[in-house]
């Protein structure tokens, strides 16, 4: 047995900090009733059990109502400028990858300004995890439509509604070769939680979506997914190996059709057993491939429910952990620098 | 060997299609003359397209080798020897060479097809024009004597035609009495693994060595003796590669990894090709997505306790300017590299030009202070970067350190420094031992106004950093109207205590008061240095100054300037040095500019001085 099968695994360690250390002595300007306060607070409640130290967690973000988070994070922290954080912490998380590096983002802030830094976070795959606040809004700046905003939305900026398409966050991502991506939302605290934690074990960039309600500028955008009436029958919840079940009593389900179609079954009219059922796999990228289209307008009738918990997850080498593999191997097959030799170089001549 | 001319310096240019190994048989002499103990500087003159049709005069590249028994300190202005491949590099290159000047030709790139795609008359052939008769033409044919050379290797057309400018090095190296040996060797230790390649090129090399002893050209043969240098080791570097070194040492000195991130761009992009093969110096490269992600991502690397530096060029740096006003707002060390092109928007990427030096100090919005070097010489790039490297860590602060185009590729001696003779970079993170009555303040300053590195990882000194207004010492986001204002005149003081730092601003030469100071910055050093030292010699005695440190401006500059009745700024824009000096200190600065993407000639800055002194 090596000494570092012998030391207890991190997360089993009893917690160096607790949710209240988390806290700033900073107020906290989100408008009361917005779903970041949810979002921070169960972040600040799972923290302590990665088994992390505090002076360890970075939080980094861009420009935008979410992009305050790390301001309320007793963590190291940098809020940057508009749709950069991406970079920001790919630079951080190279050079000091036993760091935990959080991206707090928006969907203005990832999928608009930044969106280029958020496909490149996701192909190169360091070990970084990526918070989408998705709000379908422009909040700080007080209502515009944002690329996440459905085709027709009347804000400020679209007083006819808008006559853009919107970004489906997940399948772009999937499309950017992301290792692992979830969608959770706001107003189900024990879901979330379980997402952060997930997100946290996951070695590569995970990139978790949340829907969060602008109660201000956009309310309600996602209440057909939170609402006690309509909520079972238009989310479904990903578990892995387990069947797509969903509605009140959970006797609807998604079934594969013959032509490869996902289809609304009801198990007792139609009389399907649970095993018919599609049985979600995380690996499966064109299992999750379908999962993140599902992606109809919930208040249209036969719409597929929306998928909330783990689509994807597959492990594949990180960025920085192969930056300094070839560290390592250029020290051994070169040596360590030296920079008098460097200097020198291979021809010189002497004048006396 | 009789009948050899001493000279004491020459310049030769080489010109011909980028497919003609230009470059390669331009360094190829610079190293042999550099091996004979010569002082030199080089030029290389790229195409502004990298793949031009074979033959067109948007197709020539070209190599400008200055080399003296004397110091040589700019690659010369017209040359001596003009060698061309083609009819096209003899049209663009003819009125680079002086009256009396030599062409050798290569009488195979002026066949029919090369004439016409040279764009001359039906029926016109340069060589047989009278025109031609001011020079001395050695017309030969390269390409079938290199073939016939090479005949029995069993080699394809394509492939002997790749060892044509071998055939001109040899005719060189025999017309300029330098021995082979040290090329051969060269040779085979490049092409050791495909010994059929060296052995064709050592063929061809000699070839044209030979044949410029058979045929009559004893009465042009010459010799420039060694140059009386500095005793000392000497190396021949460029820019791009002694910023690369210059880096590197920074780091080692200063103990910091360095992590460098670059988008590739021209002139800019050898830094990154060096630095990458650095790895065993823990240098860690990053080729980001973009410029924005390039800057942001050393940005992220400096808060983690990395030297952070980017790199590009004009259009590069402007994208990267939101960016660089955070880094000011964060006072984090980060090093801004610009390998300045000619510009506006993409311009003439192969260009040189000092365009950006008002984008460098003031190109941000708000007010947001950052300090500027720039180098002279493309060995001056070691020590600038490293200078540049030191500000941003000692104060805390991005740097911009200022190259151009002129410099990036341009090579010259360069009596390398040692580890030990490095100066010492002083870092001074924060430590728990920070924090005052429990808490600590990020934003805490030192008598210079520096605050404290505090990297993740050290505990009790979680802090958060932002582009928002920060409260003085605690750093949290503050809109009062007094703590903006003096957070602001805190961050300008603070690069104004750089002057304090820095060595005073001294002549480069010439008389410490009198009629006129020449005052230049950047790339143009040489080449004033070299028209000065003529004026000289012709009894004209003028002061130079040339500046290092351009954001401070060293402490005394104004007193040094106004000990001349007259101060001349030549530039290689339309007036910027010139606008600061007359903004700061009301001192009637004279322009003297060319924005032609060329660097000033001799003679450019000679007329200059001498207008200057027949009107006051
Ligand atoms: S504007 Fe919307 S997203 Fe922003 S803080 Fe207010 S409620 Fe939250």
């Amino acid at each position: 047995m090596s000494q570092t099968d012998t030391l207890p695994r991190q997360d089993d360690l009893p917690p160096s900090f607790t949710s209240q250390d988390l806290v700033t002595d900073q107020d906290v300007r989100w408008c009361p009733g917005c779903g970041d306060y949810s979002i921070l607070k169960q972040v600040q409640k799972v923290l302590p059990e990665f088994g992390l130290k505090k002076e360890e967690i970075v939080f980094v973000s861009g420009i935008g109502c979410s992009s305050r988070f790390p301001y309320y994070m007793n963590t190291y922290g940098m809020h940057s400028i508009h749709g950069r954080a991406a970079a920001i912490a790919t630079g951080l998380k190279i050079t000091r990858p036993e760091l935990s590096v959080w991206v707090i983002s928006g969907d203005g802030d990832s999928l608009s300004i930044g969106g280029n830094h958020t496909i490149h976070l996701l192909r190169k795959n360091p070990d970084l995890n990526l918070l989408i606040f998705n709000n379908q809004i422009y909040g700080l700046t007080k209502g515009q439509f944002s690329p996440t905003s459905p085709q027709g939305k009347v804000t400020k900026s679209s007083p006819m509604g808008s006559v853009e398409h919107p970004f489906n966050p997940l399948a772009l991502a999937l499309g950017a070769d992301a290792s692992f991506i979830a969608r959770s939302i706001d107003r189900d605290p024990a879901h979330l939680q379980a997402m952060i934690r997930r997100s946290h074990a996951h070695k590569g960039t995970s990139l978790l979506e949340v829907y969060q309600n602008c109660n201000v500028f956009n309310d309600g955008a996602f209440f057909t997914f939170t609402d006690r009436a309509t909520k079972s029958d238009s989310v479904v919840v990903l578990e892995h190996g387990q069947p797509l079940l969903f509605g009140a009593e959970r006797r609807k389900g998604i079934r594969m059709d013959g032509g490869g179609t996902p289809k609304i079954v009801d198990l007792d009219a139609d009389g399907y057993a649970e095993s018919d059922l599609w049985i979600h796999d995380e690996k499966d990228l064109f299992k999750a491939s379908l999962l993140a289209r599902f992606f109809d307008n919930p208040t249209e009738p036969g719409a597929l429910p929306r998928p909330i918990g783990v689509f994807y997850a597959v492990e594949r080498p990180c960025l920085e952990a192969m930056v300094h593999r070839q560290l390592t191997y250029a020290r051994e097959k070169f040596g360590e620098g030296n920079l008098d030799k460097l200097i020198e170089g291979d021809s010189t001549w002497v004048i006396r | 060997m009789s009948n050899i001319q001493t000279k004491t310096n020459v310049v030769i240019r080489f010109a011909g299609d980028s497919g003609d190994g230009i470059q390669l048989t331009g360094s190829q002499f610079t190293t042999a003359a550099a091996l004979s103990g010569n002082d030199l500087a080089t030029f290389p003159d790229f195409p502004a397209e990298i793949r031009a049709p074979a033959g067109t005069l948007a197709g020539v590249s070209g190599f400008q080798l200055h080399f003296g028994s004397t110091e040589i300190y700019s690659p010369g202005d017209l040359c001596d020897v003009l060698v061309v491949m083609n009819a096209a590099a003899l049209k663009a290159n003819l009125k680079q060479l002086k009256p009396g000047g030599i062409i050798i030709a290569n009488l195979d790139g002026f066949d029919e097809k090369n004439l016409r795609l040279a764009k001359y008359a039906e029926g016109e052939n340069p060589l047989n024009d009278k025109r031609l008769e001011d020079y001395l033409l050695h017309s030969m044919p390269i390409t079938k004597l290199t073939r016939t050379a090479l005949k029995d290797l069993g080699l394809s057309p394509r492939e002997m035609d790749r060892s044509k400018n071998m055939f001109v090095l040899g005719f060189l190296y025999y017309m300029y009495n330098r021995p082979l040996e040290a090329t051969i060797e060269d040779l085979q230790k490049k092409f050791a693994k495909k010994p059929g390649i060296a052995e064709a090129n050592v063929r061809v090399l000699k070839a044209g060595y030979s044949f410029a002893d058979t045929t009559e050209i004893q009465h042009g043969r010459f010799e420039v003796k060694a140059a009386t240098m500095k005793p000392g080791t000497y190396r021949s570097i460029m820019g791009n590669q002694a910023t690369a070194y210059g880096l590197v040492a920074a780091s080692v000195k200063s103990k910091l990894p360095l992590f460098f991130a670059t988008y590739p761009i021209t002139p800019a992009s050898e830094i990154l090709h060096e630095l990458s093969r650095y790895k065993n110096f823990g240098v860690i490269t990053s080729q980001a997505e973009d410029e924005i992600a390039a800057v942001t991502s050393a940005i992220g690397a400096s808060f983690g306790g990395s030297l952070g530096v980017t790199a590009s060029a004009g259009p590069g740096i402007a994208l990267k300017t939101e960016a660089i006003a955070l880094a000011v707002m964060y006072e984090l060390p980060l090093v801004i590299c610009n390998v300045q092109r000619a510009g506006p928007s993409t311009g003439m990427p192969t260009k040189m030009e000092q365009g950006d030096l008002l984008q460098a100090i003031y190109g941000r919005n708000g007010e947001a202070p950052v300090a500027v070097v720039a180098a002279s010489t493309p060995t001056d790039c070691f020590e600038v970067v490293f200078e540049a490297c030191r500000l941003a860590v000692e104060f805390m602060t991005p740097v911009f350190f200022l190259s151009d185009g002129y410099l990036a590729n341009g090579a010259e001696p360069w009596r390398f420094p040692k580890e030990a003779d490095l100066g010492e970079i002083n870092v001074r993170f924060a430590t728990p031992d920070d924090k005052q009555n429990g808490t600590f303040l990020p934003y805490a300053r030192d008598e210079r106004l520096v605050r404290k590195w505090a990297v993740p990882g050290t505990p009790g000194l979680e802090h958060r950093i932002g582009g928002l207004e920060k409260e003085d010492l605690t750093g949290n986001i503050s809109s009062d109207p007094d703590n903006h204002e003096k957070m602001v005149r805190l961050r300008q003081q603070k690069i104004d205590n750089i002057a304090k730092s820095v060595p005073a601003q001294s002549l480069d030469s010439g008389p410490e008061s009198g009629d006129l100071l020449v005052l230049s910055w950047g790339s143009t050093y040489g080449v004033i240095k070299t028209a000065l030292k003529q004026l000289r010699s012709e009894g004209v005695d003028v002061a130079h100054a040339h500046m290092r440190y351009l954001n401070p401006f060293p402490a005394n500059i104004e007193e040094l300037l106004r000990r001349y009745r007259e101060v001349v700024v030549p530039e290689n824009n339309a007036g910027q040095l010139v606008r600061l000096i007359r903004d700061k200190f009301l001192i009637p600065a004279i322009p003297h500019n060319k924005i032609k993407g060329q660097p000033f000639t001799v003679g450019e800055i000679k007329n200059k001085v001498w207008e200057i002194l027949k009107e006051s």
